[in-house]
């Protein structure tokens, strides 16, 4: 079978998993969900011969699925009825949304064919990359020599959010006793 | 079914066979970084999670007696700080930021490529633990009335 | 040109949770879900027909390979989200426990 194949019946399988996300009243059922559209995301990227992406797609995802999972799942969760007014605007949003996703196949029509990329700078990296960095995987190559500095952004990013949910969740709220003053 | 620390014996007993079959493999991921796909972040997910295994299976006072969580922020704090620090000696001894300063050797062998591997380290150590903070921090709340992790 | 469409669609079910759920961990839910959307399309349009992964051993040396610039900075963005999330869920997490509820129309006074 070709690729386009398999794609488009993996594409599918993660549309309903998403919409089953959203309408699920469970808790639980609807984080298991997610985690089955982030499998098939990193299914996805192992047919499109990126084994470094499956393997840290994999990895992230079941890391946000044990946060999530201890998080939220507890004994005393119900979930709101939408009121009237909340039904009219679900209908407005869908009209829009269906919208939007018309007027954009002639947009879609102007990407270049599935299959062809336009390879300008990557031809550089594939020829030269081996002998001008020494390593083997050129992906690696490219995040940690050619673009080095885009690694420090990212490794900096991640501290940040890191540092500030830490600093959230060890606030000692005191303005229970005080009245009014925390750290 | 679980006691006041942890899980069962069978868990702890298990646990304690496999948790350096857990370490060598995410440290096999982090070193081939250049070799093989993987590198230093899905090996620093790894760690996390071995780090993470032992939280689970011990429970919480038990890793807070054995590993210093006040040593660990340092050491993810301080990791950030050698990242920067490989970029200055690249300026030093280059002339341009994050150049790849250190003789390249022979391809294909472990210690080749320059301050790749370096790099493939750092980040690994420090993804592993900041990871493992977040989710240590996560389970030093209260759910239900007075149970803990 | 499915392919990108369907994609596409994926990402719109994400937007549509975002904009309707009044509910807070469904947000967040809906976040994850654009956002594993939109690597998706990031990778595929690096696709290359009947090339092989970008990693050289010692029998692939002259092969063809697909792109290796788009994977390299999904690789980025993959890492920038679980930081989101997890900031996303202590920020959840917090309010919860002031306000005892989930529901976004019932938070609403900024106080404290």
């Amino acid at each position: 079978m070709p690729i386009e194949a398999w794609l488009i019946f993996l594409l599918i399988f993660m549309i309903l998993g998403s919409i089953a996300a959203l309408e699920i009243k469970d808790i639980l059922s609807s984080i298991i969900a997610v985690g089955v559209v982030g499998l098939g995301v990193s299914l996805a990227f192992l047919f499109l011969q990126a084994p470094d992406l499956a393997i840290v797609q994999f990895l992230f995802e079941i890391f946000a699925l044990i946060i999530l999972v201890r998080a939220f799942v507890k004994k005393d969760y119900h979930q709101e009825e939408p009121s009237k007014i909340n039904k009219i605007l679900i209908g407005v949003t869908l009209i829009t949304l269906t919208a939007i996703f018309i007027l954009s196949i002639s947009v879609f029509r102007a990407l270049p064919q599935f299959g062809q990329p336009l390879m300008h700078i990557a031809d550089h990296y594939l020829n030269q990359g081996i002998l001008e960095t020494g390593s083997a995987n050129l992906v690696t190559s490219i995040i940690l020599d050619y673009r080095a500095y885009d690694t420090l952004g990212e490794v900096t990013v991640l501290f940040t959010a890191i540092l500030g949910s830490l600093t959230i969740l060890r606030i000692k709220s005191r303005d229970r006793q005080k009245g009014g003053v925390t750290t | 079914m679980k006691s006041k620390d942890g899980m069962t014996l069978i868990v702890k007993t298990m646990t304690r066979l496999i948790l350096w079959m857990i370490f060598l493999y995410g440290a096999y991921i982090i070193l081939h970084g250049h070799l093989t796909p993987g590198g230093g972040f899905g090996g620093g997910v790894v760690l996390a999670l071995a780090f993470l295994s032992i939280l689970l299976a011990y429970g919480r006072s038990f890793t807070l007696k054995w590993l210093n969580m006040h040593f660990l922020e340092e050491f993810e704090a301080s990791s950030i700080l050698l990242f920067l620090i490989v970029g200055i000696l690249g300026i030093l001894a280059g002339g341009v930021f994050l150049i790849n300063f250190i003789d390249h050797g022979s391809v294909f062998h472990l210690l080749s490529a320059g301050t790749i591997p370096l790099l493939n380290i750092i980040i690994g150590i420090k993804v592993g633990v900041s990871l493992f903070l977040v989710v240590y921090a996560l389970s030093e709340l209260k759910l239900e009335k007075g149970e803990d992790l | 040109m499915t392919v990108y469409l369907l994609c596409f669609v994926l990402f719109l079910v994400g937007l549509y949770g975002v904009l309707t759920k009044r509910d807070l961990v469904k947000i967040i839910l809906s976040l994850s879900i654009m956002a594993y959307a939109a690597n998706l399309f990031l990778i595929l349009f690096a696709y290359k027909d009947g090339a092989i992964y970008p990693i050289l051993s010692k029998g692939t040396e002259s092969a063809v390979m697909v792109d290796p610039l788009p994977q390299a900075l999904v690789l980025t963005s993959i890492v920038i989200e679980l930081g989101t999330t997890a900031l996303l869920v202590a920020i959840v997490v917090r309010l919860f426990q002031k306000y005892k509820t989930f529901d976004i129309t019932k938070i609403r006074r900024l106080s404290g």
